[in-house]
This record gives structure tokens, C-alpha cells and sequence, in this order.
């Protein structure tokens, strides 16, 4: 007991330092960790999401460096096309806040210009639809032509000039077919022209517009009005360029929006029966099943890419504890649907410039600004 | 339609195993078929139906002789009367068929000639006219005189008429007029009440086609008394008896029962009349003549004996309804005993009081029998009149012979007729019945609000009175009215609606019921003494009213006369029931009676079997078929009482006689819009069911037709996607009023509090919301006496120019506006101008002419959508102009769902900062959540859910009440494609651009707009009109009046101390006038001159407010002088 004294006295002291240093060790680990985890996912729980906010500046966190560094923007930034058709298209953004891949959102919805249908000259309307009803029908028809092609017409401007206005007409008359069968009902065979598509458009060129360019509607199909015989639209029509912050019209885009990458993770091995029931809780094709070394079941993460987020995991108590749900906080999957004659990725393009234009009067703003303190001075 | 869980109860499944009954699931698919036949508004058809087709010949029938004083060989004999098909008379004698859409557009009445065949003297012939007109009788749109009845849906097309139109109300001048139902308290029934002294009393309102008298029996220190109109003072009941020739003692106590108790209470009754020495029944009358009220008599008024007036008065006028055949008055003698048994059983606690505001002792009264009692009054009126004119014509020597038809107008008939449908006035002289707002005009806000008008019923209490029993939900409204569906407020409970499967009866002959009855062994009255009615083992027979004779086997009379009904051997709406209580078996043929129809139960098994349903889903079985089969049947609120209904096939037992066939049809017609209301609270629904009627939508597929005063249409109006099985039964499917909307249930930019909405620029820009407003204008052109008439004259033009000038710019050259053009404030629609003589006929010089032109006013301009240029019955020219204006929403109009939970715009935000889903998806309307804690719509979160899941599946899902779709199959829906089981999304800000740290509630909700809009009430005003009287500015935005500084406003400001500012704002700004007081003698003067002092010495010149002075002048002229002290203001 007497020798045992002295070590049971000291091992302890040397336990405890030893102890402290380690806690403080993993506690810095486990903190940087904590941090990273913070600053680039947001996590789903159960009620709320947690972390949603941006902490990508200076000063966030204490002991971490979170200075702009442009060299590792550039080496993190990514953009990665998924996919892309002349009217759909998907790409990853990566590496960036979300207040700028929101801007790029803004930019498609309302800020890039397209030519929509502004003015509607009525010469006759005797179908049951009404004037400004019809109108209203006419405006959102979206029209196949480049818009970078054209100048914004100015308010004053009454009749408009080539340079800035597409003259469109829409001359259609019902009448009853004389071949159609007595006992006809179905009015597709009883009436000629009963329907009025966004394919009896006709563009009418204005000064050497033909040379440039050539419009019609994008879809052929759009129904604008209904006929019956003796019924008659006869108007001519001016499109203007204009943006989707003034009237949707004039939005290039059907929807512009983003997603953040989900991430999955498994926080215990998941087997037996509870395998089926994660596959179930998401999206097919996020949980894959493999046999692990005690050949049993086992679930992983194929990607999560697919999940919808819709927590259907909360809802099961044996797995709820077992998986956390997050999103990456940089990473925004995109999509970009075109609803004009532009490409999509020429709309994104289109946005990304006039972002650039708008950072770049911005600056001079600031030069300005600047300059005129200095004059002042 | 398959996914119904039929039964929302837990336990159901328990049930299921047990009962061998299979699954009745689709008998809801009986209501379709019942409402092809009855329902909704087909009461008011049917009840038209009767009244021309047989009430009418029954009302001539009564009043078929007319005969003259002057001379006794002269008559005029009905032989029969005819309502014709609605017409129009285009010129002199030339007629042509008329549709109700030509007489809305025309102004004119829908309504056709009423013919009668007649038998009549002519010097000394005989003559017979058949089909000679009478008058004019409007006709009920889709009654069975109407042009509408039983055409097909192209055949309505034709006659811009809308198939989903419900009919039941009539045309007149060119308006939509409803007879609304009234309820009333049932007539010839006994009410036993308990007063405020706690007395007992029984009171019966007796209702003849001749009279309508009241009687009362009540106590008066322990004896009883008969009280009536007619009589001076109380009448003790035993003179009653002695004079209706019961003049035993004995056999008046047999009658009122030989109880020990009755006895002892009856007998200081008999004491007193002893005490008045009557014992004969001569003795009797003379007494009962000497208490009646004499009349005054205008003319020809005959004096008669008083026994012969208390004979009058016992025969005719009290209890009316109980018949007197050949001066037997037993009957009526068993009545009154009845009357009095029942006070004493009362007052002893043997029996209850009854209940006023049952819905058993209620009738309501439907068109035909408004209209009924309005021709019999017309058609005595119509024969008083042709009597005198014979009396007064006849007598004198004339060279043509006398002939009756020549002095038959029709517009006696005609006029009246049309005038009390047209202002609601209900006058019948020979009831002395004036009654007010009968008729309103049918609202077409949207197809809901019309349905909605035609399912109302109208109490007769007064509104101001503060009594909560007739307003309160009676348990006897179950199934027969709404209870969700009435207005708040003043007329709150006693303005209801019919559910969605009531009927309501029309009168059914009695005499085959009566017969049968006999013949089922009941024995008749006039065979009984008292003491064999009241024996122990008989039940008293009723049949509406009436005593009809003593029954010993009441269980077996009410099982053949059911067995009967139900095989078709009597009518369907004759109710039996029995009160064991009364010991008396209940029988009602009477019209007014609510009824709704069950499945009949039979050892425990309803009788309607899924086969059957199977035969009726083939088209191979009508309702008719079930009620002629005996498989379903008509119950009214008294019979219901007597059995033993089954809300659904689970809780069916042993004692079940009936079956539900829909819990749902307890809802009327706009309580079942609601999707899920069994999950909100109540006056949520009932707020619904008052803003169903505002929202705008479409109102019916001849909209577009129509030149209504106003008229609200949604340009782009959607079915709801959550939707119930009342909204396909009613088509508010084809005929929608409102827009799936996307919400989200968040807090957004606090331009949202108060339940205001956030609505989504784009998707307002896209369409969302925008609505039609139809007004009309109209003008017409007059011929006046002297042949001169308005004129309207082509456009003005400018001088210079050649053009017109600007106020004439939307005419046409005839005059009258352009259809298509757009037309501002003060701009002219009918250049009209009228001539300045229209007595005098000059013929030297031309007439001069006025201008009058008929010109747009309004803010906001108007299209003109299209111009009518017709006649209307007076054959002066008649132009209607429909005006149109197309809205978007805008900051203020108001939104609702279908919940109760109403709001205003309160922002209209850009869509790229609106928030959006993983999907891109953003909401059309952000509401706020602090909506739904202290409202508790869970109806409308089960709304969101279904509609999200409907569009996910592309389906549309059910919230009907009681039923439903499942919370947990809609969940699943959503879970299965990849949403949030709960409904919540991960939402994105669209301003930064970050997730939303809240998950948020988003999916599609049904949202109306309201006809309330910012347009029509925005208002202010800097100068403006002044009101003649008092030079006070105009009041109300239509006459572009200021905005008050009202009292309350006065007293803040008064408290404030701001008396320069109130100052300014009370008179200056107001009324200001200069007037000159005479200082000296105080009054006003004039131009510095004072005329009682004859001086202008001492007059001052004050400002004060014109009203003021026009009060001192109004004292003035009344005597009293108000005098002004003055002094100048540095001496105060």
C-alpha cells in the first residue's frame, strides 16, 4: 500500500496532464471539424434545418482563416454541365456563395431581355374571347428570335422601327367546312379554322429584318382562341424587347432555379430488415445494398444526389438516429429551362454578362464616387 | 370516385366482420338520381307546378258563380281556368312564344295569358266563351309551363339559356326575381305553451281558404277561458260547450276526460258558468252574442240576432278549421275539450309543452302557394268588381245587351301580380296580410350565390327582436337545413338554407286519405261520446290537424298506412306518426312540410342492396324505382321523430328502421363547397358559406349572353382540385368560381399581417386572378303625347377638323357607342336628345329639341363589350350597352380560400424574390401562418395536402364532409412521389439566395376572389360637391363626397386642445358663410342692415357655419327666436 502510495499519486497527475492535452487536441480537431462541417453544409433535422446561412467571410468562426483568397476560389470554383438540350439544361455550380448563384437566378428570371407581344392593334375581334383578354393571350406567347438582335424601344415610340419591333399578324376566319358530313358533331370536322394556334402567327419582316432573322412563335400549339363560323380575329401585333421584371412576359426563362447537392450519412451500419426500409425513405436509386463482411445486408450511399429531401427517414424511429441529412452549402445544381428561342446555356451566358456589366458600372460608380471625394477634397 | 374511405371511424373494421351486410359503399350514387326528380330548387317548381296546374282550378272552383243583385236571372259560371305557354304580345293581336332570355334582355315580364272557360247570361242567352283572357301570369322559369321544360342541353343552347341553370324564379320587367321560402308556424295545430307567469295555454291558428282566425285556451284563476279576436273579454269555455249544444255538465267533463286530476281542475269552470245562470244552449249563444266585437260595417252592413252572430262565430270563426256540417258543432266540441285536456295534463306535468321552434310544428311556404293566395285574393277582387258593374250597368236601359266579357280586363290581374313579385310586397286584403321583401332580386355575383338564393328560407320573426330560441340550431333541423349556412348578424338564424336532399311538400287531397282511414278501422267522432275517446286503450286520429275519430290498434294503422305509402297505395309525403305521450296517431298530407328521403331498414338489413345500386349505376333504375319499390322513402321532421334512422350500415341494430343515404346531405348547397368541414370549426364554415356567395367565377355558360347591372367573371376560373361530392351533384365544376393557387404558409417581407397575402407578380402578370366587370347602361327613347319623341343623333364634329369631338369620339354614326371601343369619363354612349314641348302639338314650328345624352361616368374606362337595340313592352325604344373592364389583382383586392379565412393583398412581390422549392417551383400567394392557430381550418391544411397529392397524381381527390379522402392516403401519395410525407417543403429564399431555416407548408389551395375591390372603393377628394340644403359637402363616394371628421374624431381633437385645426376643419373647410347680426337686437340681418331695428348701427359681420344659420332660420320660422349675443372680442 505504502509503495503503491506515491505511484497512485503520480500516475494520476501525469494521467491528468496527459488527459488535458488530449482533450484539447481532439477538441480542436473535433472543432475544425465542427467548423468545416458548419461553414459548407446545412443540415435537415427533423423540424428545421439548421446552418442555413453563409458564414463564407472573415471572422466567422474564431481560429479559422475564412480570408477571400482568389487562388482558391479558382482552384474550388467548378462548373460542370450535366446536361443540355436547345430548351433544358442542368449544370452544377460549385465553389461559390450562394448570394451569386442566386444573382445568376435573379439575372435569368427578370433581367434578360426577350421580345414579347406589347402592343395588340384589334381590327376586328368577333370570337367570344375579349379584347384585352385576348391581348393578354397574345403577350405571352413566347416568340422564337434573338433578342440580343434589338434595341429597347423608347417609351415615346409609338410606331417603332425595325431596329427595335417585330410586326406579327393574326387573320383568321371560321367557317363551316361544306364537305363535312350532316351529321357531323365533332366541330374538328364541322368548322374550318375553329382554333386559333399560336401557328397562325404571321411575322411580318419590317425594313431588312428578314435578312437577320426569322420569327414565328416557339410552339405552334398554343391555343389562343376557339371559333365558330362567322367568328373573326383579325390583328396586327408589335413585340417589343423588354424584361421579366416589368411583365413575365418577358422572362427568357420557364423556371431558373437551383438545388443544393444533398448529402447523406450513414452515422451506424445499417443492416438486416432496416436495409429495405432506408432504400425506402429515399429517392430510388440513393441506397444501395452490398454484403459486408458478415455477409450480411448492408445499406450504403450510391448518391444523393437524386434525394429529394423529402425526410421520409424521420418519420421511422429505428432509423431516425442512424442517418443525417445534409445539403452542401456550395454546391447548387441548377437548372435552366429556356422558354424563348434561346439555348439555355446562351441564356445563362447572357446573365453572367449582365452581371459582369452590372459589377462593372458598379466599380465605376465607385470611381466615381471616389473621384469626386477626391475633387471634393 | 373509388377512392372514398366510406367511414372515417377507427372501429369500423370491428363492424365489418360482424354484419353480413355487404358494402353499401355507392349509395351516395342515389342522390344524383334524387336530385334529377327533387331537391335544390325543385321544391319551388313543384310547388308552382301545383298551383297552376291544379291549386288554380281548385281556387275557381270555390269562386266559380259571380251573381248580380240587380238582376237574378243573370249569372256568370267558370266552367274551367288555364295557364298558358309564356308569350309576348309583339303588336296588336299578334303574339309569338317568348323566352325567359329574351325577356331578361327586353325588359319584359316572362309570363303567359291565364284563360278561363266561362258560362254567362247575355239578355237571355246563354253563352259559353271558352279560352277568354284574364290576365297575366308570370311564369316560374323550368315550371312545367315554361318554354324550358324538358328540353335538352342544344336546345337550351338555342334559347341562350344555361342547362346548369336551377330555374325556380320568375322574369319580370327584365329582372331575376326569387319568392324566397318563408317559414312559418305550422297552421291548425295545437300548441300547448307556458307563459310568463308560468300559466299553461294552448293556442291554434286556424287557416281556411276563407279565414284565418287564432284561438286560445287559457286560465284565469283556475278557470278557463276561450280567448279570440272577435270576442270583447275572455269566454268561459263551458258557455263555449253549452253553446255548441253540449249542455250536460256531465258529458262537458266526459269530453275533457273523467280523470280524478282533470276533474278537480276542470270543475270551477263549470262552477262559473253555473254562477252565470247559463244553462241552455240558447242560453249560451245569447251570452256569446252579447261579447262579440260588432263590425263596422262600411255598406249594405245587415243587422242580425245575437244568436245568430254567436252561431256565426262558433261555425265560421272559431277553430275555423274543424268543418261544421249542418250546424253539428260536435267535432269542433272534441277540439276545444282536446285544447283544454291538454292545458290541465301540462299544468300537471303529464304532458310536455311543445316546442315552437320545432321544426315538426313548422311549415314553410313556397312560391306556388304565395302566388296562390295572391290570385285567390286577385280573382275575388277580379269578381266583386264584375259584380258591380253588372249591378250598376244592368239596371239601366241601354240598346246593346249586356255583356260581361266587354268589361273583363285583364290588368287587374295582370298588374298586381306583376307588382308584388316585382317589389316583394305581399298584400291580401281578406288575410290582412302585408308582408315586405317576400321577393329579392336572384343574385348572379356567381352560379353559387343563384343557387344558394333559391335554397333560402326566410323566417318570419321579427329581426330587431333579441330572442335567441328561433335563432339558435334546433335538433330537428338535422338533414332538412343547413346548419352551417346562415348569415351573421342581425338576420343570423333566422335566414337559413335547405340541405342539399329536403324537400318540401305540396298539399295532398285528404278525402281518399280520410276514407282509408275509415276503412282501416278508425271510428269516427261524431259516433263517440267523451268518455269512448279518452278511453285507455284508444288512440285519437289526426289527420293534419283535424280529429278524425279513435283508433284501438294505433301500432297496426301506422304499419298498413306505412306498408301502404310505401307500396304506392298513398302519397309518398303523407306522414304518419305516432305520440305515445298524446296518445294520438299523427297523419299530415298538408303542404309545407320539410321532408327528406331514407333507406328503409328491415330486420336489420337496409333493403337497398349493392345489386341495386349495380341496376342504378346501368341506368337501369331511377329514384323513382326505389321509392315505388319500397326501398326508399320520404320522412318528414315528425315521422323522423317516431324511428329509428342509422347514420351509416355499421351502427345499424335491431330497433334500426331507416337508413342515412349521405351524412353529407345534411350541408346545403354552399356549406358543401368546403372541402374537409368536419375538421374546421364551425363559424369558419359559416363564413365560407357567406363569402361562397361573393367570389367570382363564372355564373353560367350563357354569361357571355347576358346584360346584367353588374356582373363579375373570372377570365381564367379552374375546378378545385380538392373537391366534394356536392360540388359534382351541383356541376361547380362546370361552373367555377376561383383558381388553385400555390401557397406558402410563411412569413413573408410583414407586408402580411392581418391575414393580408403576398401575391407572386408573374403569376398575376400570367393571369392568375384577373377578372371581368360587366356593368350596363341603358337609355331609352321615348314617343310622347303630342308625336314627338327623343331622338339620337349622330357624333358631333369639330369644326376644324371634321373630326368628332372628343366626347362623341366612341359613337357610331347612328349615334349610339361603338361595341369594341373604350370610353372614358364623361365621354357620350347615346347621343340622346329629348323634345322640349311633349304636350302641345305645334305645327308651325319645328320641335326643339334638348340634349340628353346618356354618357360614361367613372373613374376607370370602360370597353364597350356590346349595345342592344330592341323594345321593351311599352313599345319605346329600348338600348342597353354592356361595359366591360378587365382587373388584375391589385394591392387591396381581396382573396379567399374556402375556409373562412379571407385576406387582403397586402403586397404583390417580383417572382424572383419569391421563394422557391427544390423544384423551382414558387408560390402564386404566400399566406401567413398566424392565420390558422386561432382560426382552426385543419380543414384547409387537409386541403393543401389533397390538392398537392391531386396534382403530383393528376386526380382530383375528394374533401367531402363525413368522408373524404384519408389524411394518411394523401400523405402517402405525397411520400411515394418523392415529397415530404407532412407536406413540407425545403424552401430557398429568393432574395439571398439561402435555404429558409423553416420547412415550409406548400402546395396547392383553392383560393376565390372576392368581389371586393380596391377600384371600386378607392376615394378622396379635395374640392368637390356640396349638398343644396346645407352647403355641407356631399356624403358617399358616389357622389364624390368628402370623408368626415366624424364625432369621435371631434373629441380627440377636442382633448388635443386643437381648436384652430377643428376650427378649420368644421367650417372652413366645410360650411363657412358670412352673415350680418344685428348686436343689439341678435338677429340676422341683411346687407349691413338690420329689419326689426331698422338700422345698421350696430350689425356685425361673423362667420359661422351655414347649417347654423339655417337652423336659427328654421327656429325663426317656428316662434322661437334664437338671438346671437355679440360683443367685441377684447371685452369677453
Amino acid at each position: 500500500m505504502q509503495q503503491n502510495k506515491p505511484l497512485h499519486n503520480q500516475i494520476p497527475k501525469r494521467n491528468q496532464l496527459y488527459r488535458k492535452v488530449l482533450i484539447k487536441l481532439t477538441l480542436e480537431t473535433s472543432k475544425m471539424y465542427h467548423i468545416e462541417e458548419m461553414r459548407t453544409r446545412l443540415t435537415l433535422n427533423e423540424q428545421s434545418l439548421s446552418n442555413v446561412h453563409t458564414t463564407d467571410f472573415p471572422g466567422s468562426y474564431s481560429g479559422y482563416n475564412d480570408a477571400w483568397d482568389s487562388r482558391k476560389f479558382i482552384s474550388n470554383f467548378r462548373v460542370k454541365i450535366i446536361s443540355i438540350d436547345d430548351k433544358e439544361m442542368q449544370f452544377d455550380m460549385i465553389g461559390i456563395d450562394a448570394s451569386i448563384a442566386n444573382a445568376f437566378r435573379r439575372i435569368l428570371i427578370a433581367e434578360v431581355p426577350t421580345m414579347a407581344i406589347e402592343k395588340v392593334f384589334l381590327y376586328n375581334n368577333t370570337s367570344v374571347i375579349q379584347d384585352e383578354v385576348l391581348a393578354h393571350r397574345l403577350g405571352l406567347i413566347p416568340l422564337d428570335v434573338d433578342a440580343r438582335l434589338f434595341e429597347f424601344r423608347q417609351t415615346d415610340d409609338l410606331e417603332g422601327t425595325a431596329e427595335d419591333t417585330l410586326d406579327l399578324e393574326l387573320n383568321i376566319k371560321c367557317t363551316k367546312n361544306p364537305s363535312a358530313p350532316k351529321d357531323a358533331t365533332d366541330p374538328n370536322v364541322m368548322y374550318k379554322h375553329h382554333k386559333v394556334f399560336s401557328g397562325d402567327i404571321v411575322w411580318i419582316p419590317k425594313g431588312n429584318q428578314s435578312d437577320v432573322s426569322c420569327v414565328k412563335p416557339v410552339h405552334d400549339d398554343i391555343l389562343i382562341a376557339k371559333l365558330r363560323p362567322g367568328h373573326e380575329i383579325d390583328v396586327k401585333m408589335q413585340a417589343v424587347k423588354g424584361l421579366g421584371r416589368d411583365h413575365a412576359k418577358f422572362s427568357p426563362v420557364a423556371t431558373a432555379s437551383y438545388r443544393l447537392l444533398p448529402e447523406i450519412k450513414l452515422l451506424s451500419k445499417i443492416t438486416g430488415d432496416d436495409v429495405k426500409e432506408l432504400q425506402s425513405c429515399f429517392s430510388p436509386g440513393v441506397i444501395g445494398i452490398k454484403q459486408n463482411d458478415q455477409c450480411e445486408e448492408e445499406a450504403y450511399v450510391v448518391s444523393a444526389r437524386m434525394d429529394t429531401c423529402s425526410r421520409e427517414v424521420f418519420r421511422h424511429p429505428n432509423l431516425k438516429d442512424k442517418v443525417k441529412l445534409s445539403k452542401v452549402k456550395d454546391h447548387f445544381i441548377y437548372s435552366v429551362e429556356s422558354a424563348v428561342g434561346l439555348a439555355p446555356n446562351v441564356l445563362v451566358s447572357e446573365s453572367i454578362k449582365i452581371l459582369m456589366t452590372k459589377c462593372r458600372s458598379f466599380l465605376r460608380e465607385l470611381d466615381n464616387a471616389q473621384d469626386k471625394e477626391m475633387d471634393t477634397q | 370516385m373509388e377512392l372514398r374511405p366510406h367511414n372515417f371511424k377507427m372501429d369500423n373494421t370491428k363492424h365489418d366482420l360482424t354484419k353480413p351486410i355487404s358494402d353499401l359503399k355507392e349509395k351516395w350514387l342515389l342522390l344524383p338520381e334524387f336530385l334529377k326528380v327533387k331537391g335544390l330548387v325543385k321544391q319551388h317548381i313543384d310547388s308552382f307546378n301545383y298551383f297552376i296546374n291544379v291549386d288554380i282550378k281548385k281556387i275557381v272552383e270555390a269562386n266559380k258563380k259571380v251573381l248580380s243583385d240587380a238582376d237574378p236571372n243573370w249569372y256568370l259560371e267558370y266552367l274551367d281556368i288555364h295557364v298558358g305557354q309564356p308569350d309576348v304580345e309583339e303588336s296588336f293581336t299578334v303574339t309569338r312564344a317568348v323566352t325567359p332570355h329574351e325577356c331578361r334582355l327586353r325588359d319584359m315580364t316572362y309570363s303567359a295569358p291565364i284563360t278561363v272557360d266561362i258560362q254567362y247570361t247575355r239578355g237571355q242567352q246563354r253563352v259559353i266563351r271558352k279560352g277568354l283572357a284574364i290576365g297575366r301570369m308570370p311564369i316560374m322559369l323550368r315550371s312545367s309551363n315554361c318554354v324550358l321544360n324538358g328540353k335538352n342541353a342544344a336546345e337550351f343552347a338555342k334559347m341562350n339559356e344555361c342547362p346548369y341553370d336551377p330555374g325556380g324564379y320568375f322574369v319580370c320587367k327584365g329582372v331575376e326575381k326569387v319568392i324566397l321560402i318563408q317559414e312559418q308556424i305550422s297552421k291548425n295545430r295545437m300548441i300547448v305553451e307556458r307563459d310568463r307567469k308560468n300559466l299553461v295555454s294552448c293556442s291554434v291558428h286556424s287557416s281556411t281558404h276563407e279565414k284565418k282566425t287564432r284561438v286560445i285556451v287559457i286560465q284565469k284563476k283556475g278557470n278557463f277561458y276561450v280567448q279570440q279576436n272577435a270576442l270583447n273579454e275572455d269566454m268561459p269555455v263551458c258557455v263555449v260547450f253549452k253553446a255548441m249544444g253540449i249542455e250536460s255538465d256531465q258529458a262537458i267533463m266526459q269530453l275533457i276526460g273523467t280523470d280524478e286530476n282533470l276533474m278537480s281542475l276542470f270543475a270551477p269552470s263549470i262552477e262559473e258558468c253555473q254562477k252565470l245562470e247559463i244553462f241552455t244552449q240558447l242560453q249560451a249563444s245569447r251570452y256569446i252574442g252579447s261579447k262579440i266585437r260588432r263590425q263596422r260595417g262600411s255598406w249594405g252592413f245587415v243587422r242580425r240576432s245575437r244568436t245568430d252572430e254567436a252561431r256565426e262565430w262558433l261555425a265560421t270563426t272559431l277553430l275555423a278549421h274543424v268543418p261544421v256540417i249542418d250546424w253539428n258543432y260536435y267535432s269542433k266540441a272534441v277540439y276545444l275539450s282536446l285544447m283544454i285536456r291538454r292545458v290541465i295534463l301540462t299544468q300537471l306535468g303529464q304532458l310536455e309543452v311543445d316546442d315552437r321552434d320545432y321544426y315538426g310544428n313548422k311549415r314553410m311556404e313556397l312560391a306556388g302557394g304565395l302566388v296562390s293566395l295572391l290570385f285567390e285574393d286577385l280573382f275575388k277582387r277580379f269578381n266583386t268588381e264584375l259584380k258591380k258593374i253588372a249591378d250598376l250597368t244592368i239596371p239601366k236601359p241601354r240598346a246593346a245587351q249586356f255583356d260581361i266579357v266587354r268589361h273583363m280586363r285583364q290588368d287587374l290581374i295582370t298588374l298586381s301580380l306583376n307588382n308584388a313579385i316585382s317589389t316583394g310586397n305581399w298584400v291580401v286584403k281578406r288575410f290582412k296580410m302585408e308582408r315586405k321583401g317576400v321577393t329579392q332580386v336572384l343574385s348572379r355575383l356567381s352560379y353559387i350565390s343563384a343557387l344558394g338564393m333559391m335554397t333560402r328560407v326566410n323566417s318570419q320573426f321579427e329581426k330587431t327582436r333579441k330572442v335567441s330560441g328561433p335563432r339558435s340550431l334546433q335538433p330537428s333541423q338535422w338533414g332538412m337545413l343547413c346548419p352551417s349556412d346562415t348569415p351573421e348578424g342581425e338576420a343570423c338564424g333566422l335566414v337559413k338554407n335547405l340541405a342539399l336532399m329536403t324537400h318540401i311538400t305540396v298539399d295532398v287531397e285528404e278525402e281518399p286519405t280520410k276514407r282509408l282511414l275509415f276503412n282501416l278501422g278508425v271510428e269516427d267522432v261524431y259516433m263517440l261520446s267523451g268518455e269512448e275517446i279518452h278511453s285507455l286503450e284508444g288512440y285519437m286520429v289526426f289527420l293534419n290537424g283535424n280529429v278524425i275519430g279513435v283508433t284501438c290498434d294505433p301500432e297496426n294503422l301506422v304499419y298498413t298506412l306505412r306498408l301502404m305509402r310505401r307500396h304506392g297505395y298513398l302519397n309518398d309525403f303523407i306522414s304518419v306518426c305516432t305520440n305515445r305521450a298524446h296518445r294520438t296517431v299523427y297523419i299530415s298530407s298538408d303542404g309545407g312540410r320539410l321532408c327528406r328521403p331514407y333507406i328503409i331498414v328491415k330486420k336489420s338489413k337496409p333493403l337497398v342492396t349493392s345489386e341495386h345500386i349495380e341496376e342504378l349505376k346501368r341506368g337501369m333504375r331511377s329514384f323513382e324505382d326505389f321509392l315505388r319499390g319500397g326501398l326508399v322513402e320520404f320522412l318528414d321532421v315528425n315521422e323522423e321523430n317516431d324511428c329509428n334512422i342509422a347514420l351509416d350500415e355499421s351502427l345499424i341494430n335491431h330497433k334500426t328502421t331507416h337508413l342515412e343515404i349521405e351524412p353529407f346531405t345534411l350541408l346545403g348547397v354552399c356549406a358543401g363547397l368546403i372541402p374537409y368541414p368536419h375538421h374546421n370549426q364551425s363559424p369558419r364554415n359559416t363564413y365560407q358559406c357567406a363569402m361562397g356567395k361573393q367570389a367570382m367565377g363564372t355564373i353560367g355558360y350563357n354569361q357571355q349572353q347576358r346584360i346584367d347591372t353588374l356582373m363579375y367573371l373570372l377570365v381564367y376560373p379552374q375546378a378545385p382540385l380538392v373537391k366534394s361530392r356536392t360540388i359534382e351533384l351541383i356541376n361547380f365544376e362546370k361552373l367555377p368560381a376561383g383558381q388553385n393557387a400555390i401557397i406558402a404558409v410563411m412569413s413573408y417581407s410583414g407586408y402580411d399581417i392581418e391575414d393580408a397575402l403576398v401575391l407572386n407578380k408573374a403569376s398575376v402578370d400570367r393571369g392568375y386572378g384577373r377578372c371581368l366587370v360587366y356593368r350596363n347602361q341603358r337609355c331609352i327613347l321615348k314617343r310622347y303625347a303630342n308625336q314627338s319623341f327623343d331622338r339620337v343623333m349622330g357624333p358631333a364634329l369639330d369644326a376644324d377638323t371634321k373630326k368628332p369631338i372628343w366626347r362623341h369620339e366612341a359613337l357610331d354614326a347612328d349615334g349610339i357607342v361603338m361595341p369594341g371601343m373604350r370610353v372614358q369619363n364623361k365621354q357620350v354612349l347615346v347621343n340622346k336628345s329629348c323634345p322640349l314641348q311633349t304636350s302641345v302639338i305645334n305645327k308651325e314650328q319645328p320641335p326643339q329639341y334638348q340634349d340628353t345624352p346618356s354618357s360614361y361616368r367613372g373613374p376607370i374606362p370602360s370597353m364597350i363589350e356590346k349595345v342592344l337595340v330592341s323594345s321593351n313592352n311599352e313599345e319605346s325604344f329600348l338600348v342597353k350597352m354592356l361595359l366591360r373592364q378587365t382587373r388584375r389583382p391589385e394591392l387591396g383586392d381581396k382573396f379567399s380560400s374556402r375556409h373562412g379565412q379571407k385576406g387582403v393583398t397586402g403586397l404583390i412581390a417580383q417572382q424572383e424574390d419569391m421563394p422557391f422549392n427544390d423544384q423551382g417551383i414558387c408560390p402564386d400567394v404566400i399566406m401567413n401562418p398566424h392565420g390558422y392557430p386561432s382560426r382552426m381550418t385543419v380543414g384547409k391544411l387537409l386541403e393543401l395536402l389533397g390538392s398537392k397529392a391531386g396534382a403530383v397524381e393528376a386526380k382530383f381527390h375528394y374533401g367531402t364532409a363525413f368522408g373524404g379522402d384519408n389524411v394518411e392516403v394523401l400523405s402517402k401519395v405525397l411520400s411515394d412521389h418523392g415529397f415530404n410525407y407532412l407536406g413540407k417543403d425545403c424552401l430557398t429564399s429568393g432574395i439571398t439566395g439561402e435555404s429558409l431555416e423553416a420547412y415550409i407548408y406548400h402546395g396547392p389551395v383553392y383560393y376565390q376572389k372576392l368581389k371586393h375591390m380596391v377600384v371600386d372603393k378607392m376615394h378622396a377628394r379635395a374640392r368637390g360637391p356640396r349638398a343644396v340644403l346645407t352647403r355641407q359637402p356631399t356624403e358617399g363616394r358616389s357622389k364624390d363626397g368628402g370623408l368626415r371628421l366624424g364625432e369621435m374624431e371631434r373629441d380627440c381633437l377636442i382633448g388635443y386642445g386643437a381648436s384652430m385645426l377643428l376650427l378649420e376643419r368644421l367650417m372652413i373647410s366645410s360650411d363657412q358663410f358670412e352673415v350680418d347680426v344685428c348686436g343689439k337686437c341678435g338677429l340676422l340681418g341683411y346687407d349691413k342692415w338690420c329689419q326689426l331695428c331698422k338700422s345698421s348701427k350696430e350689425v356685425a359681420t361673423l362667420k359661422i357655419p351655414y347649417a347654423c344659420k339655417l337652423l336659427f332660420q328654421e327656429l325663426t320660422s317656428m316662434n322661437i327666436i334664437p338671438r346671437l349675443k355679440l360683443k367685441p372680442y377684447n371685452e369677453v
